[in-house]
């Protein structure tokens, strides 16, 4: 009886499941596979409609007679670089309608005219006639004629599914995209964006958990940056650090901060000096990091706070008691019951800032020096249009994200239990 | 000692109430008053002045009367030593300086001799200091967008510091970006499309993960420990990956610019978080229920309908807001799969707006303002929901 009810138990899970399951296998997984496959081929954007034969009719008037007419169908192959074999033609035409010097390879029976025009090349075009006429003499209406569409087909191979495989995405990915840069700029934006939101995160929990008047008011205003949406934020911030006429410029230039304009967004480098060191510092980078810090501070903000508040009082008041500063009591209390959170929240979101794209997106499209690996995803796949390239891009980024999981697992997964 | 404390105290409050008047100075600049200098070494000063009277004449009269007329003659003194400033701007000074002593209230000459005083004062002004400063450095780019989308392109040329409302304009004068961008842009449109992308997201999501969260929270199944792993790690896994397969893909079945295919891509990228929310919640729910349930001759589905679905329904609530407020945000997919205007979502229409350099930006902000706001009005409306489903879920970002 048992054994029924546990056959029975599974079954129906494996329906509530299933319909989530494939889904996210088809829509998640399936394209991470999918990835390495086309990595391994040399494949650009343009290819990867399948080629398909067209034609556009036009109808006209031969003579007076309007019982003849001429029809012109201008055939084309779709694609400009592969061809499409054993194109098929046909169309249909209306009753007492029948056909004049048809083309050798066409024949005409029961009111349709089918062709089989062979192979198209490449490019191929063709203007392909037909001259009509009504066997009983009668006018043959224009329109209706025009209104048949013709109806073609052919095979072509799908340039996705093809077996020939190269190894030149790797070799370009590695040799000639300026990998090492490539992969610093991502471990800055990556290390320094996380660790910034988490200082400030810390900070501002800190700064929330006192008893302040409105304290629910600062949660829900501090976390606005994160629940924004990105677009209107990323163009708000662009508006704001526009060199010519941005708000933050033209303060600092108005109180005789700084001489000129400085294009935050814009500038690769700036050279500073301090204490007499002069050094370059990745401007538009630190920007953009920094533009990542202000919107995803909150997050780390929520979570501390919310392990600050299960802190239970008796420690403060212990400590209190033992005469202990506010900064011991920050170290010796505070800080060791937020360690573990702390250490979920920065490999989460390392994870996460790794991954970012829009931000940087919008910010920059990745110009002056914060070209990261996930912008070039798309700059490879779509604006140099090469599928296979980016395809390869996305590839070394899995792989590093596994890496980092491996490693999350190892460290950090056993305490995310007791969090 | 007790000259050190006092000394760390008139510095530190000090340089909390100058950094609140150079904020005061400069949001009022942005209403078009000409100031260009911080006069940050005179102002220091006075507040200086400011905090000492204050603890030197301490508990000897009135609190009241003790921080208004503080407050009075500091507003003088800050009146002389200021540029030519507008009887509003001095109001201001006034008030904040009301706040500021009061603040100060329970400090004297005497408590400078308690114990970690010097900290204490550190942490009390770092905490006012850090609230005004966050506070400031978040809102301030959300009011620059809402003060924009009011102004003109040449008037902001002309003067990009005055950000002044002129309220003697007629009301459409006001709110033209917003007539133009529904008018010329289609605006109404790309909020239908986003509406309906979004709402439709969060149904069918429900759909998926509710009877998937169920089983995984309640049912013993083969592969069930490994299911609830993948999802999580699953869900680490970045759009970016993802978008080229998908893109050809769905090139090929032509579900580019259709909205059912951002529906579908939508759903499977929120689900592993909705059916790791859902599945905590579910577990949380008494199995006795459940049981009584059964011995009612309730399958499986009734159960889900008629027990779990009516008792979580806050959980279910939270999910739901989540899942709309990440399809409405979403832009990486809605960038990959749409270019034709007929499709736009809301991001993808503003997306497309900056593209063209010429768009003056108050329509830009205009467009960012109406998607923004009903993110954050759910937000704060239904804050309480969404706080506890953020911290549940670990959330994607």
């Amino acid at each position: 009886m048992s054994d029924t009810l546990s056959k029975l138990e599974k079954r129906t899970a494996y329906t509530l499941v299933l319909p989530a399951v494939l889904l996210v296998f088809a829509i998640v997984l399936f394209p991470i596979f999918a990835n390495v496959w086309i990595s391994f081929k040399d494949i650009e954007l343009k290819d990867i409609r399948i080629p398909e034969p067209r034609a556009k009719k036009i109808v006209k008037s031969i003579s007076e007679n309007q019982s003849e007419l001429k029809i012109i169908y201008k055939l084309r192959n779709s694609s400009l670089i592969q061809e499409i074999r054993n194109v098929q033609f046909q169309d249909k035409f209306p009753k007492d309608i029948s056909p004049i010097n048809l083309d050798s390879r066409c024949n005409f029976q029961s009111k349709k005219v089918i062709c089989n025009f062979g192979n198209w090349e490449a490019k191929y075009r063709e203007n392909f006639e037909i001259t009509i006429k009504n066997i009983n003499g009668e006018t043959i209406n224009k329109k209706s004629i025009k209104s048949q569409k013709p109806i073609l087909s052919g095979k072509a191979d799908n340039p996705l599914l093809s077996t020939s495989f190269t190894l030149e995405n790797f070799k370009k990915v590695f040799y000639e995209n300026n990998f090492v840069e490539l992969l610093l700029t991502t471990f800055y934006f990556t290390f320094f964006g996380t660790v910034g939101a988490i200082i400030f995160g810390i900070l501002a929990a800190q700064l929330v958990n006192q008893n302040i008047q409105g304290r629910t008011y600062m949660r829900g205003i501090l976390l606005f940056p994160y629940v924004g949406p990105v677009v209107a934020l990323a163009y708000t911030w662009t508006l704001l650090l526009d060199p010519n006429s941005g708000t933050l410029n033209a303060l600092l230039v108005n109180f005789n901060i700084i001489e000129k304009p400085i294009n935050l967004l814009g500038q690769k480098y700036i050279t500073m000096s301090i204490l007499g060191f002069e050094f370059k510092l990745r401007l538009a980078l630190t920007t953009v990091i920094f533009f990542e810090i202000w919107r995803y501070f909150p997050l780390a903000f929520l979570f501390i706070l919310a392990r600050l508040q299960a802190i239970p009082h008796s420690l403060y008041e212990a400590a209190d008691v033992d005469g202990a500063s506010p900064i011991q009591k920050f170290i010796h209390i505070t800080l060791p019951q937020i360690t573990a959170i702390i250490s979920i929240l920065f490999m989460i979101r390392f994870i996460w800032n790794f991954n970012k794209f829009e931000d940087i997106f919008l910010l920059t499209g990745g110009a002056s020096g914060t070209r990261t690996l996930p912008i070039n995803v798309y700059q490879q796949g779509f604006a140099v249009s090469d599928i296979g390239m980016g395809s390869a891009v996305s590839i070394v980024i899995v792989m590093l994200l596994l890496t980092f999981m491996v490693i999350y697992f190892r460290l950090i997964g056993k305490r995310a239990n007791e969090v | 000692m007790k000259f050190k404390s006092l000394s760390i105290f008139l510095i530190i409050s000090s340089f909390f109430l100058t950094c609140i008047l150079s904020i005061w100075k400069i949001m009022s600049t942005l209403q078009g008053l000409s100031f260009t200098n911080l006069n940050i070494t005179p102002v220091f000063s006075i507040c200086i002045l400011l905090s000492l009277s204050f603890v030197l004449i301490g508990k000897k009269i009135n609190h009241l009367i003790k921080i208004f007329s503080l407050s009075f003659l500091f507003s003088i003194l800050y009146f002389y030593l200021n540029e030519a400033s507008p009887y509003w701007y001095i109001l201001g000074v006034f008030l904040i300086s009301l706040f500021f002593t009061n603040k100060l209230k329970k400090y004297s000459m005497e408590s400078f001799k308690e114990d970690f005083i010097s900290e204490k004062i550190i942490f009390d002004f770092i905490t006012l200091f850090g609230i005004v400063f966050f506070a400031f450095v978040i809102l301030f780019p959300f009011y620059i967008m809402l003060v924009t989308s009011f102004k003109t392109q040449i008037a902001l040329l002309v003067n990009p510091l005055d950000f002044s409302l002129d309220f003697t304009k007629s009301l459409t004068e006001l709110f033209k970006s917003y007539f133009v961008i529904f008018e010329t842009y289609n605006f109404g449109r790309y909020i239908l499309i986003s509406s309906a992308v979004s709402v439709g997201t969060v149904i069918v999501t429900l759909l998926f993960a509710i009877p998937a969260a169920y089983a995984v929270a309640r049912l013993n199944f083969f592969g069930k420990n490994f299911l609830s792993t993948s999802i999580l790690i699953i869900y680490m896994f970045p759009a970016i990956v993802l978008v080229i397969p998908l893109y050809t893909v769905f090139s090929q079945l032509g579900l580019r610019n259709s909205i059912f295919g951002l529906l579908i891509v939508y759903t499977a990228t929120t689900l592993p978080v909705a059916i790791y929310m859902l599945q905590g919640y579910f577990k949380s729910i008494p199995k006795e229920i459940e049981d009584a349930g059964i011995m009612d001759g309730q399958n499986w589905f009734g159960i889900i309908l008629k027990i779990i679905i009516p008792l979580s329904l806050p959980a279910i609530a939270s999910v739901a807001l989540y899942v709309f407020m990440i399809a409405w945000n979403e832009f990486l997919f809605s960038l990959m799969f749409l270019d034709s205007p007929k499709s736009f979502t809301l991001s993808r229409a503003i997306q497309y707006l900056s593209g063209d350099a010429e768009t003056p930006r108050q329509y830009l902000m205009a467009g960012s303002v109406i998607v923004t706001l009903p993110v954050l009005f759910i937000f704060v409306y239904f804050e309480k929901y969404l706080v506890s489903g953020l911290t549940s879920g670990s959330v994607k970002g």
